[in-house]
């Protein structure tokens, strides 16, 4: 059984998208669509959370990331505590397990985990006391499930449905977990036509085994699809020999007007943030009127929500069934 | 035990109601719970000819057994027009433990504060376990713990008898 399911089959940690099922999938984005009416109104919290302690644990620097768990676990009215665990105590010698011990013996109720190590909050949601809530925001080349349900949100709520739709994913697919987690989520909702579009150098191998197209030519992998969703391309990339030059990886894979014309002419523009203009996208196409990135940003808050609230109903219920 | 039919309850609470409210009033405002008092206050709110838009509450995100049961995904989003300074007519189908009108106020508190608060349910089957009485009631029945009264619906409204057996589950 999953690690990430309770007895009873429902969400208590959230570590990644693989493996989930098409209804836990679409209970996360009912429930998040849910939260969005909650946001609109002049009171934004509700108290579904209230009382419980949720601790963001950031082994890895994120302004955004970080700042929408808080801002939605206040939403919940939760407490929170923001640990800059990569300034502070490891960076003093101690073990990741110390940390943690210690952070349970302030009685927390949830974990946010950002680490640069793939499977860390995996690792965590093991090894850590019985009913605390993990969730994933983001582990080294793994997973980075929150931010793709929250593309998958926007995705439905632009377009309502992902089985006739054609997606296309652009940029470092390789050193991505945004991507990978897209992937699993698209697939599992239905959707038949992803298609992943890179130079060779990043993409990996056995890509097409998650039931993707491969292309190498940009303008040929944008043929009439409806969405598009641009990577950040990190700069760090280019001193491993992995790509030829910034301006050479803007020409081919930078989403100008000229390639966003190839998809379907009401086809929706997302990037994950943050964005690199005139490196992986074109100012024009980023600020346009098919760009969606900032209505991602806005669902974030209501997906995390989401998440939090699930896992941590999942947890009270495994809870009430130990007591028994 | 036979249930009294939904149609007659209504009619109760309705002139009931109009009793209380004889002339249409600006400052009065409708507010279904969502579901079965909803489909109640859609009715009521017609025949009354309430000026204001009928209001409705999903008191799901304010529910104090949220850590027993979860949450449920299809959360409808609760609609109200302005309450500030107004009589808030609450209505529900059936009133028991109390916990969902409390919820209710709580979600209510967070729009506005309104100038006073009624509460009018088709059903009070007694059972309360908080200190919150309806002010307007078509019908009481008192029942025993192991047994509920829904109301299914919109079209048609029917109350049913449910038994409940060791486990909370509908026998």
């Amino acid at each position: 059984m999953s690690i990430q399911l309770n007895e009873e089959g429902r969400l208590k940690h959230f570590l990644t998208t693989e493996g989930l099922s098409r209804d836990i999938l679409t209970e996360i984005l009912d429930t998040a669509n849910s939260f969005i009416s909650t946001q609109e109104r002049s009171v934004k919290t509700v108290p579904l959370l209230r009382g419980k302690t949720v601790v963001n644990l950031f082994f890895e620097n994120s302004t955004r990331t970080r700042s929408t768990f808080e801002l939605a676990a206040k939403r919940l009215s939760a407490n929170i505590l923001n640990l800059d665990i990569a300034r502070s105590a490891t960076s003093k010698g101690e073990t990741l397990m110390d940390t943690l011990w210690n952070l349970e013996s302030m009685y927390s109720d949830m974990f946010i985990v950002r680490h640069s190590d793939s499977g860390a909050a995996h690792f965590i949601a093991e090894h850590i006391t019985p009913n605390v809530a993990v969730i994933n925001a983001g582990d080294g080349r793994h997973a980075h499930p929150t931010q793709a349900m929250l593309d998958m949100l926007t995705i439905r709520r632009e377009k309502n449905n992902f089985e006739n739709l054609s997606v296309a994913i652009v940029g470092d697919i390789l050193h991505s977990r945004v991507a990978r987690s897209q992937i699993y989520a698209l697939k599992t909702l239905g959707c038949n036509d992803v298609r992943v579009i890179g130079p060779n150098t990043l993409i990996p191998k056995d890509i097409e085994s998650l039931g993707v197209r491969a292309f190498n030519n940009m303008q040929q992998g944008l043929k009439g699809v409806d969405v598009i969703i641009m990577l950040r391309l990190q700069k760090e990339r280019m001193q491993n020999a992995l790509l030829p030059s910034e301006s050479e990886y803007y020409r081919l894979f930078g989403l100008d007007t000229h390639k966003l014309a190839m998809a379907n002419s009401d086809a929706i523009v997302m990037h994950p943030g943050p964005i690199n203009r005139g490196v992986e996208i074109e100012s024009a196409v980023a600020d346009g009127s098919q760009s969606v990135i900032l209505k991602q940003v806005s669902n974030g808050i209501p997906m995390r929500m989401a998440i939090m609230a699930m896992a941590m109903g999942g947890q009270n219920q495994d809870r009430q069934e130990q007591a028994k | 035990m036979t249930l009294p039919n939904v149609n007659t309850l209504l009619e109760k609470l309705h002139s009931n109601l109009h009793d209380e409210f004889p002339q249409p009033d600006n400052n009065i405002v409708m507010i279904g719970i969502h579901s079965g008092g909803a489909w109640l206050a859609q009715t009521l709110h017609q025949k009354l000819n309430i000026q204001t838009e009928l209001g409705l509450l999903d008191i799901s995100f304010y529910r104090d057994d949220f850590s027993q049961n979860g949450l449920h995904p299809q959360v409808k989003s609760s609609m109200l027009p302005d309450i500030e300074g107004k009589t808030v007519i609450l209505i529900d189908d059936v009133i028991m433990s109390g916990r969902t009108i409390r919820a209710a106020l709580n979600e209510l508190f967070d729009f506005g504060r309104p100038q006073k608060v009624l509460l009018a349910c088709l059903v009070d089957v007694g059972q309360r376990e908080l200190p919150i009485q309806a002010d307007i009631v078509a019908h009481t029945m008192p029942l025993t713990s192991s047994q509920r009264i829904n109301l299914s619906g919109p079209e048609p409204l029917e109350l049913s008898l449910v038994t409940l057996n060791k486990e909370g589950v509908q026998a």
